[in-house]
Order: structure tokens, then sequence, then C-alpha cells
């Protein structure tokens, strides 16, 4: 069967390499304990691609589990705001679970099952990734433990309350900066003694390969649904296309299956955090060098001796000192452009949406919104720009009036 | 020929095995670490890891890693762990290998790193998030400088791919007893002296083993099977409880060289 939902073959197949490179980035540094279960993920997933069966499930599931196709929305009042080109929504938030997480746990957790584990275990920052993990792995009737830094913890509440609803064990990671990159370490730390019995559904396109490929193949349904929805729509693709970029999930999902269409710019978006200093952004791409973190060669925010920077930003999904591989790859060819978007903008762009469009975007893709908003101001208005709502802000509510609470009695 | 190599050449034509402590650089500060160096050589240690602090190591248990921690936050910086170990490697007879995150070498440049750690006395290195099929480039630069690059084996890795690891490590072979963390266990997997027995049968190098070594009795159940025993854990444990205080670094480096002595007693009784 023709599948709406699933990886097709895609005009830059030949990436990553046999080895996990985009170009040079990505490959595989992490412990010789994870090797194996690397190879056979990687063994099992192609085998999966070509699997009538399991590539069946899947998209039925995303159809009717998900509410796949997502739709292609006009944001009226904000183009007319903005008063550039038109700006339309690719509605992620209107998923299962509020986000686009679900398209890759569902995915992963059908390959656990392939596997024969027996038991899940996933990282989570905003907790979106946690909930949609949380959620398949209710669906299919498998262990769950999340890794949560005990800062994201706090910011995130209202997603912790579901994953414990849903009946994930919920591990806090007490070290570091208690952010994202604190809960990566400890779930690979688990995965290290668990490996033979216990998959990692990793949240983005980071990690050793064949994660950046895997995640990046489950959520490239966001891209193809987009092409195919504007053809339908507007009889032609867009003329922008922006996501943001923490790991860079989202981005890499909506991106991939428009690169060979080199007509369409697209547009990465950042956490610019509160200034351009070191420890108060997370802008890998835009501030860091290429260097290893997280069992890949990609962009990351290092000192001098390949030591992590601490990173800030007010969205705990963003909040992260790394980026998939394949974006950095973007970046050194040109294909994508990466701009920088601070807290205090995302935050005005969440309030215009919420009020213009009566939509409550999540506080990572508030700073997609803030840029695609620029975007669309530099364009004509018979130019069409998208912009991918890659979750909703329900969880945020409480941190947003936090944030500005602070902001109101901060002296200027 | 290594330091490395010339060490268990000795070895074994004595009929001995090796004790070799891991200690963190610069846990509590590089002062005591210069210290604790020259107490193992002078104990009669046979090689010591020491450990470059790391801000992401994913390969380490909590003690291990809060080492790390302890150190970065004092400040730490490699250039200052490069002198210290300049100024040990001249006083003491045993080599030491650093045990350094790829990520670290990487940013300072393959070629950079190795020529300030030869500068500095040291012997080779263990990279344990570098796999084998990304060491090329490390490894043929430390086999023209005669660096050893010791790999690791682990009970996951597949007997083709790890015959293919020790054909490209020098030094010794890195043999990980279970399959997890850094830390101190209780007990070892039943079937790791069975898998030693049949890596010694596929290479000529010396097999050392490490993780969760920290008891008399494991000393017992691998001396016949290990040509080495790494104990990190149960020596960052004890070295925890230095501080600044000369009093008390004292009390740890007696305490961990009287560890130390009761382990050389054993693996070589």
């Amino acid at each position: 069967m023709s599948s709406h939902f699933l990886p097709q073959p895609s005009p830059d197949a030949s990436l990553p390499d046999e080895k996990g490179r985009f170009g040079e980035f990505g490959g595989r540094f992490v412990p010789e304990t994870l090797i194996a279960a690397l190879d056979q993920l990687e063994t099992e997933y192609f085998q999966s691609r070509k699997d009538p069966a399991f590539q069946a499930e899947l998209d039925i599931l995303l159809r009717d589990f998900v509410g796949r196709p997502s739709p292609l929305y006009f944001a009226k009042r904000l183009t007319e705001h903005c008063g550039g080109a038109q700006i339309w929504l690719k509605r992620e938030d209107l998923n299962h679970t509020g986000a686009h997480k679900i398209n890759s746990t569902l995915g992963q957790a059908l390959l656990t099952i392939r596997m024969g584990k027996k038991r899940v275990i996933a990282e989570t920052g905003a907790g979106q990734h946690g909930v949609a993990t949380a959620t398949a792995c209710a669906h299919f009737g498998l262990p769950c433990v999340i890794y949560m830094g005990e800062e994201d913890i706090r910011r995130q509440q209202p997603n912790v309350q579901s994953m414990k609803m849903l009946g994930a064990e919920i591990c806090p990671v007490t070290s570091g900066s208690r952010t994202l990159r604190d809960a990566v370490n400890q779930a690979m730390r688990d995965w290290m003694s668990s490996v033979e019995e216990t998959h990692y559904i990793l949240g983005s396109v980071v990690g050793p390969h064949p994660f950046p490929l895997i995640v990046r193949d489950y959520q490239a349904v966001i891209g193809r649904e987009t092409i195919r929805q504007s053809q339908a729509r507007f009889g032609r693709l867009p003329d922008a296309v922006v996501a943001c970029v923490g790991g860079g999930s989202n981005a890499a999902g909506m991106f991939y299956p428009f690169v060979a269409e080199t007509d369409v710019p697209l547009v990465g978006v950042e956490a610019g955090g509160e200034s351009d200093q070191p420890g108060r952004h997370a802008s890998s791409l835009t501030f860091g060098k290429p260097g290893i973190l997280h069992g890949s060669f990609s962009y990351v925010l290092q000192d001098e001796d390949g030591q992590t920077d601490d990173v800030h930003s007010a969205s705990a999904g963003l909040d992260y000192p790394g980026v998939g591989p394949e974006h950095s790859h973007w970046k050194s060819t040109g294909r994508v452009e990466y701009r920088s978007c601070r807290d205090n903008e995302a935050l005005a762009a969440f309030d215009l949406v919420a009020r213009n469009e009566g939509i409550l975007p999540a506080l990572e893709t508030s700073h997609a919104l803030a840029k695609g908003m620029e975007v669309a101001k530099e364009r004509g208005k018979d130019e069409i720009v998208v912009i991918c709502l890659s979750g909703r802000g329900d969880k945020d509510a409480g941190e947003i009036q936090r944030l500005k609470n602070e902001a109101a009695t901060r002296p200027n | 020929m290594s330091a490395i190599d010339k060490l268990f050449m000795r070895l074994k034509s004595e009929g001995k095995k090796a004790f070799m402590p891991f200690v963190t650089a610069g846990d509590p500060s590089l002062e005591f670490t210069a210290a604790m160096l020259k107490r193992l050589d002078a104990e009669g240690c046979h090689l010591a890891e020491l450990g470059i602090p790391y801000s992401d190591p994913i390969a380490d248990g909590p003690v291990i890693q809060a080492s790390y921690t302890r150190s970065l936050n004092g400040g730490t910086k490699l250039s200052g762990i490069f002198s210290m170990a300049c100024e040990v490697t001249a006083e003491i007879s045993m080599p030491i290998v650093t045990m350094v995150s790829y990520a670290i070498i990487y940013r300072m440049g393959i070629d950079e790193y190795l020529r300030q750690a030869i500068a500095a006395g040291i012997s080779g290195a263990i990279v344990p998030d570098m796999p084998v099929d990304e060491s090329d480039e490390l490894a043929a630069k430390c086999k023209l400088l005669d660096f050893s690059l010791i790999q690791l084996i682990t009970p996951t890795t597949p007997r083709e791919r790890a015959v293919q690891i020790a054909e490209q490590t020098t030094g010794f072979i890195y043999y990980v007893s279970v399959t997890g963390i850094t830390g101190e266990r209780t007990e070892l997997p039943p079937d790791l002296a069975d898998n030693l027995k049949w890596l010694r049968s596929v290479t000529d190098l010396p097999i050392c083993v490490g993780f969760g070594i920290s008891k008399l009795e494991h000393v017992e159940a691998l001396k016949s099977v290990a040509d080495g025993l790494i104990v990190g854990s149960a020596i960052v444990r004890r070295i925890a409880a230095a501080t600044n205080e000369q009093a008390e670094n004292e009390d740890v480096l007696n305490d961990v060289g009287e560890f130390s002595q009761g382990m050389l007693t054993a693996i070589n009784a």
C-alpha cells in the first residue's frame, strides 16, 4: 500500500552514510557497551522500513491514534498584524499529546517490540517527549522510565503529572544544570546497564547513529504533509518554511522533504536566551563550534577544553548545548539559514498568537513564530510562509506567568 | 616499544600481574593528585590511570561523576593537568595513561593533545567514548608516536568485533567486566572468567580488567585470568574525603596507600 505518513525514499536518501555521517557530522562517539545495541537498532530499523506489516501498523496509529494528517492552517489575523506574506501554521499541536514528538515515539515503541526488548527509557526537557513516550508505552503495555532534570520538572509540571498518570516512572536528574543535557546523560547511563533488555527512545535528532536518522525519518511526515497540502491548496510550494531548533527534531522533520526543493528557503530558529554571552543562550549553531556531545559530532557550545557550556533558555525544550548533526550539515552547506530568538521575543510572539489566533503555542514553538513573523514581514503579500507549530503551550501557562511577573518586577 | 609495553614485558618475565589505580586529576586539587600519584608509585603500583575530568561522562557512575564535578568546580584546566603530570612523571617509575573523553581531545586537536601529553611524560590514552570504528586517525597517529591507545572490549562486544578491536589496540586491552557504568560491585558476572579465557586465546596483548573491581575476592577470582586489574571508584571514593587541609590529606594518602598495598599483595600473592 502507498502510505501517506511513512518514510518514503527521499531526494537526500544518501545521508547519512554507512558510518552515520551527514557530511562530516554525526557518527558514533559512545562507549563500546552500546555499540551492539546501536547496530541492532540500525538493522531492525532498515528491515522495518521494508516490512509492510510494520508500516501498516504505524500508518494506522498515526491516522487513528495521533489524528494525522495535521492541518495546514491560514493564520489570517496574524498575517494582517504582520502586514507581509501569508502565514500558514502546520498544526502539530493538534496531534494527540499536543506536539510532534508522538510521530517518533510510536515508531520507536514498535521498534522496541520488534527487537524483543521489554522496557523503555527516555529523556525529556519540556516534557512533550516524555508524555509522548509514556503514551506510546501505555498504548503497547511497555514499562517506561523518564529522566527529567529537576529544573525542568519545576517549570513543566503539567507534563510531569500527565506522565505519571500514563504510568511512567519519573527519575529526577539532580546533576549539572538539572536540564535536558543532564537528562540525556542519565538516560545514557541507565542504557549502559540495561541495554540488553531496554530500548532508549531518544526524543530528538541527536545522539549516536542511527538515532538522528530514525527520528528524522519518523518526523519527516511533517514536511511531506506540508508539501502535499501546499500543492493542493496553492498549487505550488511555500516561499519559506520556518521551525524552531533545540536538538532539532520538528525542524528536521519539516525541512528534510524540502531539502531537495532548493527554491524554498528554510529557516531554523535557535534559542537566543537573554544575551549573546556564553551561558545566557542556547544557540549552538550560531555561537558554537563543531565538537563531540552525547555521542555525535556536531555544533556544540563548549569551552576551550571541550567542557560543555551551561546554556539558558526560557524554554525547557530548547535549553540544550548541542544540536542534531544533520542541522550542522545543513548549516555548513548553507541549505538552511539559522537565526537566534531571544526569550522576550518568544514571549511576545506567544501573546500575539494567543490573542490574534486563539492558539496557545508552546514556548519552544513561540521562537519559530517570532522569527516566522519576521520572515513574513520581509516578504510580499502574495507570498506564503509556513511555520511549524510544533506543540501546544498549555504546559507553559504557569511558567509564562512566572516569567512575566519576574520581568515586571525587574528594574530597568 | 612504549613504557607500557616494557612494563608488561617485565611483569611477564617476573610472573607478576599489574595493579592499576585510577585517580581523577584535580580532585580536590592538582597538588593533591600529584601527591597521590607519587604515593601510589611508592607503594609499588604498576601503572596509574589519570582521569581527565569531563562535564558529561556517560560511562561513569556517581562516584567518578562527582569527582569530575569537584575537580571542574575547583577550576581544573587541561593545561594545569599537563603541568602537574610533567612534574610527577619526572619523579616516578610507573607509567601514566589518561582516561579522556574524545570531546576533549577533539577540541584541543589530536596532534596538539598528543604533543602535550607526550611532553608531560604520559604514556598512553584510554578514550572511552571513541569506539574502534571512529578511531582510525587517532590510532594511526598514536602508533607513529609510540603512544599507547588502549581500547575497550565489553561483554556486549560480539567476538568478531573483539578481534578487530584487539588488532587496533596498543599497550593493553581494557576489558570491561560488566554491562554498565563505572562503580563498585559486590559481585562480578559469572561468565567473566570464561570471556577472558576466550580473549586470551585470540590476542597476545596484555588484558586488564576494570569496572566494578573493589574487593580482595575480585582479585582472587581474576588474577589467574587477567594480566592486570584496574580499580577506580573504590579509590576515588576514598579520595573524596580529601580537602585542602594538610593533616586530613595525609590520612587520605595513607588510606589509599594501605588499600592499594592490600590489593598489590593479593594480586601477586
